[in-house]
């Protein structure tokens, strides 16, 4: 499914990565707890988290899935932004909760990694 | 080649920017995008701990024709009980670590699965120093 899709799915915002959105991704991971993606063997994934901080865009980076999701309408602090930007990590922001977004993706066809 | 990063302990803005950089490096390399992953993953779950734990510390990273050799030493409490530190699941980090999305226990069992060869040693009151090596084939 294109990013742009998903964007549309969760009511998104784009803070970063816009060149992005054209992109595909099959498969999606929702958890605030970074050592959890960090086990991941896919890469490529959509990361919807409610963890707003720098951490979530270095692992993003780390595991090599370059689009974040992030959950209830979150603020991205400056450092989160310089960071995306930096690493060309796509930021979408979703009023949504993590329950509510990765239920809608789910529905619409994104896979779970497990 | 050979890097060196100091980490602060505590600094979490600043943590995950060696495994940054080496990543950066081995991809102009041309090293394997699997292998890249799982020197940084290794790596960023070292660092993040040398922040949560430890006072300081320095990584020295060695890229050979063959592999990677990391060693990250660090001044800090050491590991009273590594076989205890090297369960799933178990963690002595501050509620601040488990707020920056780490924490939980899996760092280490991480670090070891991605690793070709890991080890540890540590001094308590005195610092831990793990070593991991990842060859590149």
């Amino acid at each position: 499914m294109l990013l742009s899709e998903i964007c549309e799915i969760v009511n998104g915002t784009v803070v970063s990565g816009e060149s992005r959105l054209n992109q595909k991704a099959e498969y999606a991971f929702a958890s605030d707890l970074m050592s959890d993606v960090l086990t991941l063997k896919v890469d490529h994934f959509v990361l919807i988290t409610g963890l707003a901080n720098v951490q979530s865009v270095r692992t993003a980076e780390m595991s090599d899935a370059p689009y974040l999701l992030l959950c209830r309408g979150k603020e991205v602090s400056e450092d989160m932004l310089k960071l995306a930007i930096e690493n060309n990590i796509l930021i979408i922001k979703s009023p949504f909760s993590m329950f509510k977004c990765a239920g809608l993706l789910y529905s619409a066809g994104i896979k779970p990694v497990y | 080649m050979h890097f060196e990063y100091k980490v602060e302990g505590g600094d979490f803005t600043l943590a995950g920017y060696a495994s940054s950089q080496i990543k950066k490096t081995l991809k102009q390399l041309g090293a394997d995008p699997a292998v890249i992953k799982r020197v940084v993953v290794a790596l960023y779950e070292a660092e993040v701990n040398i922040v949560a734990h430890a006072y300081r510390g320095v990584i020295y990273a060695d890229i050979q024709p063959g592999g990677i050799i990391l060693r990250l030493v660090d001044e800090g409490p050491g590991i009273p009980d590594v076989e205890m530190a090297m369960t799933k699941g178990f963690s002595t980090a501050s509620p601040q670590v488990r707020e920056m999305g780490f924490g939980a226990g899996m760092g280490l069992p991480n670090i070891s699965e991605n690793a070709d060869s890991f080890s540890i040693e540590t001094e308590v009151n005195k610092g831990t120093t793990l070593t991991i090596e990842i060859n590149f084939k």
